[in-house]
């Protein structure tokens, strides 16, 4: 079924330390899992599940307690080009405008000028920002700003896309769009993504593949393929198919997320 | 009663109107203190007097001399406390190490009051210019690193993070995120920091100095020249200002993207 592992988690713990005698907070249980190439992964959980910090690990900006993570046979030891990372913090350089935001990467590889400047070009249509070139991001809404960061992330070309929640603090309507494009890009590059959301909707609508996170300690519950065809159009998300998964992943998720509230 | 409506802003006009106001009712206030003859001429001099007095200066004394000396002076100290302060105090604040090894020391240095040091440096360093420009360096540097490590330690974690998940290398990240990311703040502590080297070259020219406005006022103080002090004083304000203003349009200019 899947013939080319990119990314392999294993045995991948994350242990907080105490801060001023209070007891270690177990973020992240010892989690296996294993991504093919070209697989749209969205990890679906309640908040404090440790699916962000899963994430950040992967993306080598936390260490893991125990285990590794293994990206084409290299094991991970910190944050790299090869995995794009879009946050949910809008975190464009706000003295830099689209353009160069989006040639940030680029830069920092030492990329010649005038190619990078055709790849900015081709990013910034993809994401449907031209005429916006030489806007700085404050001047922007979220949703472009969002939409700069992706941008910004694939620029890079990496072997794989990581996203936290990146839509997490846009309205309903923009998110929509967004899930969308991101899509459609996908589809389009077949690049590997790594999606973390606590939206159900959201998960099943990009998603080749939900994996369903418990509360604290996170643990890997569920791990469901989702085989609804692509290209999916938004109406997908009034098919029945789509009502009945979404029935599915909301039990799992209600009994967690109930955990998580007495906790 | 909207005027009064806490946090409510005002019209530029009126802004502008009120600002001018207050000199106007400062002015007012002094004149009819000094003519109305409820202080005496001896210790305070009546504005008249002292637009007589500076006018004097200027053409009849050779005062736009002493003007250029102090500028210069300040100037001169606050440039080689800003060339070596910034760069330390980047480092300091992007290096956890670097700052464990200086803050402690810095942070005492800063308290060192710039001023106690004149007595020394003309022990090491004469009455010449240099004693001058080290007493603006003491005064100044030790504020600028500190000042600057600590915004440049608060920079966004995020941005830091993203610029290395694109290929940032640490070198990178210093040049490319942690330095224009603070490059607003950086300036406006110079900005700031300017402001308090103005007050220590007086305190420098009051002591063995033969030019500069502070040495104008110690001598008008033997002549009882009370005109001619607040003159001095007025031209050290009108100084300030315009460097103040001139320092906000850089800032306005170069970093607009940190205006709302």
């Amino acid at each position: 079924m899947k013939p080319d592992v990119i990314l392999r988690i294993e045995g991948v713990s994350r242990i907080f330390p105490g801060v001023s005698g209070r007891q270690p907070v177990r973020a992240l249980e010892q989690t296996d899992l294993t991504i093919g190439r070209n697989e749209f992964i969205t990890i679906l959980g309640p908040s404090g599940c440790g699916k962000s910090t899963l994430l950040r690990i992967v993306a080598g900006l936390d260490m893991p307690s125990t285990g590794r993570v293994v990206l084409d046979k290299k094991a991970i030891t910190g944050p790299g080009p090869d995995r794009g990372m879009v946050f949910q913090s809008y975190t464009l350089f706000p003295w830099l405008n689209v353009a160069e935001n989006i040639a940030f990467g680029l830069r920092e590889r030492g990329i010649a000028k005038d190619q990078s400047n055709s790849i900015v070009s081709e990013y910034i249509n993809k994401v449907g920002l031209r005429g916006f070139e030489n806007h700085l991001p404050k001047q922007l809404s979220g949703g472009m700003q969002q939409r700069t960061a992706i941008a910004r992330a694939l620029a890079n070309n990496p072997e794989i896309l990581l996203l936290d929640e990146p839509f997490g603090a846009l309205d309903n309507q923009t998110r929509g769009l967004m899930q969308e494009l991101l899509l459609g890009i996908w589809e389009s590059e077949r690049k590997t993504v790594i999606f973390v959301t606590h939206d159900i909707e959201e998960a099943i609508f990009m998603a080749t593949r939900v994996i369903v996170m418990t509360a604290r300690p996170g643990k890997i519950k569920a791990d469901i393929q989702i085989d609804l065809p692509y290209p999916r159009h938004y109406t997908v998300k009034t098919a029945p198919e789509f009502s009945t998964l979404k029935a599915r992943l909301t039990e799992e998720i209600r009994a967690e997320a109930v955990l998580a509230a007495q906790a | 009663m909207a005027f009064f409506r806490p946090l409510e802003p005002v019209s530029p006009q009126a802004r502008i109107l009120l600002g001018i106001s207050f000199f106007v009712l400062f002015f007012a206030l002094w004149a009819l203190a000094t003519l109305g003859g409820y202080v005496s001429k001896t210790f305070l001099a009546d504005p008249l007097t002292m637009v007589q007095d500076g006018w004097q200066l200027l053409t009849k004394f050779g005062f736009a001399h002493d003007i250029a000396m102090t500028v210069w002076r300040v100037l001169g100290g606050f440039i080689v406390a800003g060339l070596i302060g910034v760069p330390i105090g980047i480092l300091m604040g992007a290096y956890k190490p670097v700052e464990a090894f200086l803050e402690p020391f810095v942070s005492f240095a800063r308290y060192l009051p710039a001023s106690a040091f004149v007595p020394l440096l003309i022990l090491w360093a004469g009455i010449g210019e240099t004693q001058k420009l080290l007493v603006i360096f003491i005064g100044s540097f030790f504020q600028i690193i500190l000042i600057i490590s600590v915004s440049v330690a608060n920079t966004r974690r995020d941005l830091v993070e993203a610029a290395y998940t694109l290929g940032s290398s640490n070198t990178g990240v210093v040049l490319r995120v942690l330095i224009p990311a603070n490059a607003p703040d950086i300036a406006e502590t110079l900005r700031l920091v300017l402001g308090w080297s103005w007050t220590y070259v007086i305190v420098a020219e009051l002591i063995g100095s033969s030019s500069g406005i502070g040495h104008m006022i110690i001598e008008s103080q033997a002549l009882l020249a009370t005109g001619q002090i607040i003159f001095g004083i007025i031209v050290i304000g009108i100084i300030g200002l315009i460097s103040d203003l001139g320092f906000k349009l850089i800032n306005r200019h170069y970093f607009s993207w940190r205006l709302a």
